[in-house]
């Protein structure tokens, strides 16, 4: 019984270290520390989506991240538009899904479909 | 995004504050809410809605895509009385997700043995709320059944702005807290904001069934009222 206890906290940590207020911080101090940062979030999802509207990728110039969209689906197409939003500054929105060749092929198997808001922090 | 829209956001989430962040899809452009500014906001009804849900969404505004970042305060269950129904509630608060902090000066009651994985306080619970703070996102619980306990945290509770106050005890009972209280200084308008006898009316007999009674009462409070009338 402890010892469940003790797992319930250790998957509650996990969580905690992920949470989309963390992101936006770590978004803010990257920022502020002068790197270029761009922002995902996804806005819309249908059917069996991994990660819930409101969750955020933090995303810098080189192509470091943090956080998840997709719990790891999707993140590698995100982060590469995330370099050209940075470059451009111009805010996006991107579409994956299984209806879509292109997505289906970075991945997301769940079937589910899911826009993301890609936007430069400047 | 712009960072300052960015550092304010964080800043509010910081001391416990709501906020939404308004972002028109198409056009780019954003705006911050704080939760004091929603009632005079164009979009309040749509904003209080989702802030009540704690989710973030997308909605459609005059034609416009319009997404809302929504950033609530993790609710907190602030209760006087390391007893049974406190021990009851301990595990339910976790199942739900609301943070449970017990305060009791008896130091033989307020035991993590009795409260395993509980924030215990064992200072008298105006100097327990001094520390703690008691805002917007904060319940607060008196279950004692001693004044000199109970009172002094319904005191404080009725000078914050948390969204529910509770107190065990019969009618009878709370009638003369509520004499107390208006010698103490606070008004009818005050005291009515206290739930009691506390809990949803579901005929609860055991320790169990009122910390659900409680918690059911909680929950409805922090999320309602969402459904129109018929």
């Amino acid at each position: 019984m402890r010892h469940d206890l003790k797992r319930i906290a250790a998957a509650k940590v996990r969580i905690m270290i992920s949470t989309d207020t963390d992101i936006l911080t770590t978004a803010e101090s990257w920022a502020k520390s002068g790197r270029s940062v761009a922002l995902a979030t996804v806005i819309e999802t249908w059917g069996s989506a991994p990660r819930p509207v409101g969750s955020h990728l933090v995303i810098d110039g080189e192509g470091n991240f943090l956080g998840s969209v997709s719990g790891g689906c999707v993140e590698g197409a995100v982060v590469e538009e995330a370099v050209d939003v940075i470059a451009d500054g111009k805010p996006r929105t991107l579409e994956f899904g299984v209806a879509d060749e292109a997505a289906w092929k970075v991945g997301l198997s769940c079937g589910g479909r899911i826009r993301i808001y890609v936007e430069k922090v400047n | 995004m712009d960072l300052s829209i960015l550092a304010a956001l964080n800043a509010e989430r910081a001391t416990r504050r709501a906020t939404v962040l308004v972002t028109d899809v198409a056009g780019g452009t954003q705006r911050l809410v704080k939760a004091a500014d929603i009632a005079a906001d164009p979009l309040a009804e749509v904003l209080d809605k989702q802030l009540r849900m704690a989710k973030s969404a997308m909605v459609e505004v005059d034609g416009k895509q319009i997404f809302l970042t929504v950033q609530a305060p993790h609710p907190r269950v602030v209760v006087t009385g390391a007893v049974h129904i406190s021990q009851a509630m301990a595990p339910m608060a976790k199942l739900l997700d609301l943070d449970l902090v017990i305060i009791d000066p008896r130091s033989a009651f307020a035991t993590p043995e009795r409260f395993p994985d509980v924030t215990l306080m064992t200072q008298w619970p105006d100097e327990a709320i001094a520390t703690l703070g008691l805002d917007a996102y904060t319940a607060f619980v008196a279950l004692t059944h001693d004044p000199k306990i109970d009172d002094p945290g319904l005191e404080a509770a009725l000078r914050s702005e948390c969204f529910y106050i509770g107190a065990l005890g019969s009618r009878k009972t709370h009638g003369r807290r509520v004499e107390r209280l208006a010698a103490a200084g606070f008004g009818a308008a005050g005291t009515a904001r206290i739930h009691a006898p506390i809990g949803l009316d579901i005929g609860a007999v055991s320790p169990a069934e009122i910390a659900l009674a409680i918690l059911g009462e909680i929950v409805s409070t922090l999320r309602g009222p969402r459904r129109k009338p018929v």
